[in-house]
């Protein structure tokens, strides 16, 4: 290595020192606020917090943890860069599909039901199936709890309120999903917006739980948690696995995201896999 | 080289025409290489999940569809998923994300090279190949930046120049190469690494 590059690297050693700073960051957030997300996948986690580092204008991740601490506001900001995923109605389609032909025949079988979205972020999946459960005749006697950690999330999710250019690719996902009716059918249109159908929200709870801190409040006969477990490490997925595995009943339903998998997980011989290209699970 | 560190890992992107020069250098990889090998590869959507069947059939290595929190295993090649993130974790376990497309690719090279820099730091290969866009320029740099090495594939060679272009533009490389110098380089690196008792004491 020539003298020149040799100092470059000892130059750019500090950016090493990002992963030191984003771990004393996480621990003084989980001090500060009790939201804890030390367990969370460092590489897109590094990521996020970059974002936010270009967004409020700070050279490092300790000047970003300096006004974190010190400035609610500026947390607030950046739990949506920690947690908002944003999703789709009916999203992967064949996922619903699954659910509709392969899970709901079980549920049926039950006099009351009740479903968990874990992590159900701006609650585009909530909706959706709420309205497939209709589509079933099985909504009257469902209970979809709605659980998130970021309050923004939860009120849009609630309030089921969407942008009107998103719904032709709802409606799209809608029909390759196997819905039967029309998804006009659940919502009005109101300016740019559409509004969902309010009788769906009677069956409903909207709630907060973390995965990482919170424990079990129910049980349920279908969990469905996507996109949410890869931003974990594998010790907290067990941990939120493990919560899963204590809500559902005996061969109650797990539904991950297309690339989440049980496989690496030590909770993997607690379930079976049911439709193995779409990730859905059955509780053993 | 005899002074930096040996190589633990190889990162790969490549984009458009990107299928011939990928297989060109798995093809070339002897049975016993030791390394653990992630690539990123554009396709247009739909396509993706052939790659390890097709790969597969250059290639004397495992090459595998990248699992989510999958322990990154030696003389393993891993491509990442359609329309979904690879990177490595400080933990060496692949992860995967459906974070926003970056620099309008998912996956991005650029998030596959600088997150496997941070994991591997100064014992990282990454190798630009063809394409016609400008992903993979940043996570080079940030491969340099952590002292790991940056192969590129020769600009005027390649199907593509634009890719290997924009890298060694933004990031400056360490070797230049034609595929077949890189084939047999990659073979070099390989047969330096593996149980290298010298290892630990490169460690800076």
């Amino acid at each position: 290595m020539t003298t020149d590059a040799f100092l470059d690297v000892q130059a750019d050693n500090g950016r090493l020192d990002v992963d030191i700073e984003l771990r004393l960051l996480l621990e003084g957030v989980f001090l500060k606020y009790q939201h804890d997300f030390r367990h969370y996948a460092v590489a897109s986690l590094r990521r996020r917090v970059t974002q936010a580092m270009e967004m409020f204008g700070c050279a490092t991740v300790s000047q970003l943890q300096d006004r974190v601490l010190h400035e609610p506001e500026v947390f607030a900001q950046m739990l949506q860069y920690f947690t908002v995923q944003l999703s789709d109605m009916f999203r992967d389609p064949a996922y619903f599909r699954a659910l509709r032909e392969q899970v709901l025949p079980v549920l049926r079988t039950y006099p009351s039901i009740k479903v968990w979205v874990a992590g159900c972020s701006s609650g585009e999946e909530v909706w959706s199936l709420a309205i497939m459960l209709a589509e079933e005749g099985l909504l009257d006697r469902t209970l979809i709890y709605a659980t998130d950690i970021n309050p923004k999330a939860l009120r849009i999710a609630e309030g089921g309120i969407y942008s009107g250019e998103r719904v032709a690719g709802f409606s799209a996902n809608y029909l390759a999903a196997g819905g039967v009716r029309s998804l006009s059918d659940y919502y009005t249109a109101a300016y740019e917006n559409v509004v969902f159908d309010r009788s769906l929200r009677q069956h409903m709870v909207f709630a907060d739980h973390s995965l990482a801190t919170d424990s079990v409040f129910s049980e349920v006969h279908l969990v469905s948690c996507r996109n949410v477990l890869i931003y974990f490490n594998r010790a907290l997925q067990d941990r939120a696995l493990q919560l899963f595995r204590d809500s559902l009943v005996h061969r109650g339903f797990l539904g991950l995201g297309t690339r989440e998998t049980l496989r690496f997980s030590c909770l993997a011989d607690s379930f079976h896999e049911i439709a193995p290209p779409l990730r859905v699970y059955q509780r053993g | 080289m005899s002074n930096r560190p040996a190589i633990d890992a190889v990162v790969i992107g490549a984009s458009a025409g990107g299928v011939d020069a990928i297989g060109q250098l798995l093809s070339a990889l002897p049975q016993d290489f030791g390394l653990p090998i992630m690539f990123v590869l554009h396709l247009p959507a739909g396509h993706s999940s052939l790659l390890p069947e097709v790969l597969g059939h250059y290639c004397r290595l495992p090459v595998c569809e990248a699992l989510d929190k999958q322990p990154i295993a030696g003389g393993t090649v891993y491509c990442a998923p359609a329309d979904c993130h690879l990177l490595v974790e400080p933990d060496f376990t692949l992860s995967l994300s459906i974070d926003d497309p970056v620099n309008f690719s998912r996956p991005s090279i650029d998030l596959l090279f600088e997150s496997a820099a941070y994991a591997y730091r100064a014992r990282l290969l990454a190798i630009v190949l063809t394409g016609a866009s400008s992903d993979g320029a940043n996570g080079l740099a940030t491969v340099r930046a952590c002292g790991g090495r940056a192969w590129v594939q020769q600009p005027a060679q390649a199907a593509h120049a634009t890719m290997p272009s924009a890298a060694i533009a933004r990031a400056g490389a360490d070797a230049i190469l034609s595929l077949p110098a890189m084939a047999d380089a990659l073979q070099a690196i390989s047969t330096y690494s593996p149980n290298d008792n010298e290892r630990q004491a490169h460690h800076d």
